[in-house]
């Protein structure tokens, strides 16, 4: 058996390899994005802002990031 | 900037407040804030037009444009009043989670409701709207749907729950002005809950005349964003909002296929 040493999420509709161990916010602040600024969907679930830290990302897991943009 | 204090204080005076779901404006211009060539630019057009409420979507995050593309690091939320459209969605489906999405930003329970049925008209697909509408309200969103000049939509979409039902005055982004001015009275006579034309306005004057039609607000982007000088088509749409609004309330003289003198016709020398 080798040790997984990266996982492989979905994100942002391309697939990207982190390490393990990473929670919604710390991904967040890896991609220098501020949490009060984006919207997270995890697995097609919108995730409340208080709970970006207690939640894990997972390997196989899909996370949407949006925010507000120009528009009429 | 003294005449443009003079209108905003004549609109104060002279009219009431437009109220869209337990809210209270002034102004009864809504703008977009798409597709101006600078954030700067947007910024002072926004501050120009006067409006209260402003427009924006929701769309990915990317990665490297963030800083540019993310409209809260140019746009002040405690400014505006954010009403987060679901632009480019063309299922009930896409606009509901759009919806959800805008919501979870934390600013509001409102909603601009778009549902596209067509892509070289852009014309809304009002069964999807309706659809989406329903869901949404029950959710507890406060619907502003856009939808088309047809009275019977308009009136379903209110029974829907909807907050604001927004007719166009043409398809998006073409300018052509009211088309269709018969049928945007027959649903303002006929709704309790304001009516907002939406899209299709090109220039001051559109925009007077969609006021003239009794309506409760306007609501632009591209004339605004499109305009060789968008922060001075700004000055002139706010004015001219304010000035269709208050011929409506004043009432037009009677058009006649006839002169009328406007002197006496009295007294003249022999």
């Amino acid at each position: 058996m080798t040790q997984e040493t990266t996982i492989e999420i979905q994100l942002i509709g391309k697939l990207h390899s982190l390490d393990p161990g990473h929670t919604v916010a710390s991904l967040l602040e890896a991609l220098d994005l501020q949490p009060g600024m984006v919207v997270v969907e995890l697995n097609r679930k919108i995730l409340e802002r208080g709970s970006f830290d207690a939640s894990e990302v997972a390997h196989g897991d899909t996370i949407e990031l949006v925010h507000f943009v120009g528009g009429g | 900037m003294t005449d443009t204090h003079t209108m905003t204080d004549d609109a104060r005076a002279l009219d009431s407040p437009l109220h869209i779901g337990g809210v209270e404006f002034v102004s009864r211009l809504i703008v977009g804030t798409g597709k101006y060539l600078t954030n700067q630019i947007m910024i002072d057009a926004i501050r120009a037009s006067g409006a209260e409420m402003v427009t924006v979507a929701v769309r990915r995050v990317d990665l490297d444009r963030t800083k540019e593309e993310a409209i809260l690091h140019h746009l002040d939320p405690n400014e505006f009043f954010l009403l987060a459209n679901t632009a480019g969605c063309y299922t009930a489906e896409d606009a509901i989670r759009y919806a959800r999405l805008a919501r979870a930003a934390g600013f509001n329970e409102f909603v601009k409701l778009e549902v596209i049925g067509d892509e070289r008209t852009l014309l809304p697909d009002v069964y999807a709207t309706l659809e989406a509408a329903r869901t949404l309200a029950n959710e507890g969103f406060k619907v502003m749907a856009y939808t088309n000049d047809d009275l019977i939509t308009a009136l379903r979409l209110e029974d829907a729950g909807c907050v604001a039902v927004m007719p166009l005055a043409s398809p998006i982004g073409s300018g052509l002005g009211v088309v269709n001015p018969y049928f945007i009275r027959e649903i303002k006579s006929r709704l309790e809950v304001p009516v907002i034309v939406d899209a299709g306005v090109g220039t001051a004057s559109d925009a007077c005349v969609t006021m003239e039609q009794g309506v409760d607000g306007v609501l632009m982007n591209t004339a605004l964003a499109a305009a060789d000088d968008p922060v001075r088509m700004s000055h002139a749409m706010k004015h001219s909002i304010i000035a269709g609004r208050l011929a409506y309330l004043a009432g037009r003289m009677p058009s006649r296929e006839i002169a009328v003198p406007s002197s006496p016709t009295t007294g003249m020398l022999d």
